[in-house]
């Protein structure tokens, strides 16, 4: 199958809370074959920044043929999409890496500020029988789109909704149990529960983030440390965007 | 029309090539077109054993351009050798091979152990500015330039290309060199040592502090070194810096260059490569130029 890059048209745009943006794109050749957990590179429309930016997709309708991604502005390539009009095109590849396996009957989704967007997806693929625990620093986003499709667990980390303090925290706090654990977050966020996991003796999956350049593997930027010899690399390397983002978490150093 | 251009006794089908370090072996983007329309593929670098490469984050975006501190991460000779190479044997274009080493010796293994293998050329890594030891350490001193391209020449089958350093006072200077060590081409530019520093959190912006910048940020520094390097030297030059089109690559090939080679731009473009080539041949029919070699090194002053 040829990879793709399209123009994709802007439906909507919107704001969920302070710096964090959504757009949602008419790509159907996109969302014909995307999966929870893969992701898209997306180009500026200026000629002075080159690189893709990788984006998680937050949304797939094949219904509609629509894609919705979620995320934080951190620099001017997002801000500039985070300004892009409906009716306005953006360029598009993807979908790009490898999206989480649907695994166990009781799957418990954990994500971490803007590692929350993934998670949605992965939850209406579980159609309801997932808990989802949202961390947030304080403002929170998509919460409300998680209660129709999952349990929903909250922390904050200034206290002022759910569980004071981190994912793991509301974790106990609640008694979440399951039989897998999915993961997208920062990255202490990502060791304290890989070492959950390894405590409970759970399957986890871990999505993981990197600064990439090619987005499809030829590179080398975006490699994580593996624990044993990857096969393809031939050293204790594996690329982010390619073999992953999605990891089991005993088979990555983080 | 021709477009057919021939390194040490070679013949491409087209000038058009891809970068070492950006195009892997090329497997990641004949997912996209068919590798036999390429005048050659230059691998990532390969060395003799496994290399890790540098810790992350291994790359940053800047204006018009991006800096690089992989490290040469590569699988080893032995892997790259069963794999690789009978990947890209598969498609209707020539084998470059880049090798990289630590030391003179591992150069010279490399070359040994490529010596029975399909490939067309070797291309000389003395310039990765991210590592260490090797690497840019042999060259940006002409001499031992000079004695790696010698080592090199006398172990290898296939014709060697060393490829330079644009981190350097007089690059004509290193052309010479490394022709005078039995060098059967060129080519250049390698990226350009840089720092990126994140001043929200005071830090440098690549785990390896400084990176190789590229992209059409380097192009009129690349444009120029191949011009200088094209005039130092009597063998072929293959240019690179830059390249996102043909009418980059058309300037390097009137500067001298007889082949180019498309590197960051396929970050941010799969089909540069291919859309260089079109817009080559259409260049020459708008230009009324039936041989690409008319070309090479048709600069002139303005008039």
């Amino acid at each position: 199958m040829p990879k793709r890059i399209l123009d994709a048209g802007v439906i909507a745009r919107e704001k969920l809370a302070e710096g964090i943006f959504g757009l949602l794109l008419e790509a159907e050749p996109i969302a014909a074959e995307a999966a929870a957990g893969q992701f898209v590179s997306l180009y500026s429309a200026q000629a002075d920044r080159l690189l893709p930016r990788p984006i998680s997709l937050c949304g797939i309708d094949r219904e509609r043929g629509t894609i919705r991604l979620v995320y934080r502005v951190a620099g001017a390539g997002t801000k500039e999409f985070s300004e892009l009009l409906p009716g306005e095109k953006v360029r598009v590849m993807g979908p790009l890496g490898n999206g989480f396996p649907l695994k166990g009957s009781r799957p418990v989704l954990i994500g971490g500020g803007i590692g929350i967007p993934p998670m949605l997806e992965l939850a209406k693929a579980f159609g309801g029988r997932a808990a989802a625990v949202l961390g947030y620093r304080s403002e929170r986003f998509l919460e409300t789109e998680f209660e129709c499709v999952s349990r929903v667990y909250t922390a904050t980390e200034d206290g002022s909704f759910g569980t004071r303090g981190t994912v793991l925290d509301a974790i106990r706090q609640e008694k979440v149990s399951g039989d897998v654990l999915y993961a997208c977050g920062p990255l202490p966020m990502l060791r304290a529960v890989k070492e959950y996991a390894i405590r409970e003796n759970l399957p986890c999956y871990v999505s993981m983030e990197e600064r990439m350049a090619c987005g499809i593997g030829a590179c080398l930027a975006c490699v994580c440390r593996t624990t044993e010899t990857d096969a393809h690399s031939n050293v204790r390397n594996r690329r982010i965007c390619k073999d992953g983002p999605v990891f089991e978490a005993r088979e990555v150093e983080l | 029309m021709n477009t057919e251009v021939t390194i040490a006794g070679v013949t491409l089908k087209n000038p058009v090539m891809t970068a070492s370090g950006t195009f892997g072996s090329g497997e990641e983007y004949s997912a996209f077109y068919d590798l036999g329309c390429l005048g050659a593929v230059v691998t990532k670098g390969v060395a003799l054993t496994p290399w890790e490469g540098n810790p992350t984050p291994r790359i940053a975006e800047t204006h018009s351009g991006m800096m690089n501190a992989i490290g040469l991460q590569n699988p080893g000779i032995e892997l790259f050798c069963s794999r690789d190479i009978p990947f890209l044997k598969r498609f209707d274009t020539k084998i470059i091979v880049n090798v990289c080493g630590k030391s003179l010796e591992e150069y010279v293994e490399v070359v040994r152990r490529l010596a029975g293998e399909p490939v067309d050329l070797l291309e000389i890594n003395i310039s990765c500015p991210n590592v260490k030891v090797g690497g840019i350490a042999f060259g940006q001193d002409p001499k031992a330039a000079e004695a790696v391209t010698r080592a090199v020449k006398d172990a290898a089958r296939q014709p060697v290309i060393m490829k330079l350093s644009p981190n350097v006072t007089d690059i004509a200077e290193m052309a010479r060199a490394v022709e005078a060590g039995g060098a059967d081409a060129i080519s250049l530019i390698n990226t350009l040592t840089g720092m990126k520093i994140d001043i929200d959190r005071q830090c440098f912006a690549l785990a390896n502090r400084t990176g190789g910048v590229s992209g059409p940020a380097i192009k009129p520094i690349a444009v120029r070194m191949v011009y200088q390097a094209a005039h130092a030297v009597s063998v072929p030059v293959i240019g690179m810096g830059g390249i996102t089109c043909a009418s980059d690559a058309l300037e390097f090939i009137l500067a001298g260059a007889s082949a180019v080679s498309i590197g960051t731009a396929n970050f941010f473009n799969p089909y540069a490569a291919p859309e260089t080539i079109e817009g080559i041949r259409s260049y020459m029919e708008q230009k009324g130029v039936s041989d690409i070699r008319e070309l090479i090194g048709a600069v002139r002053d303005r008039a």
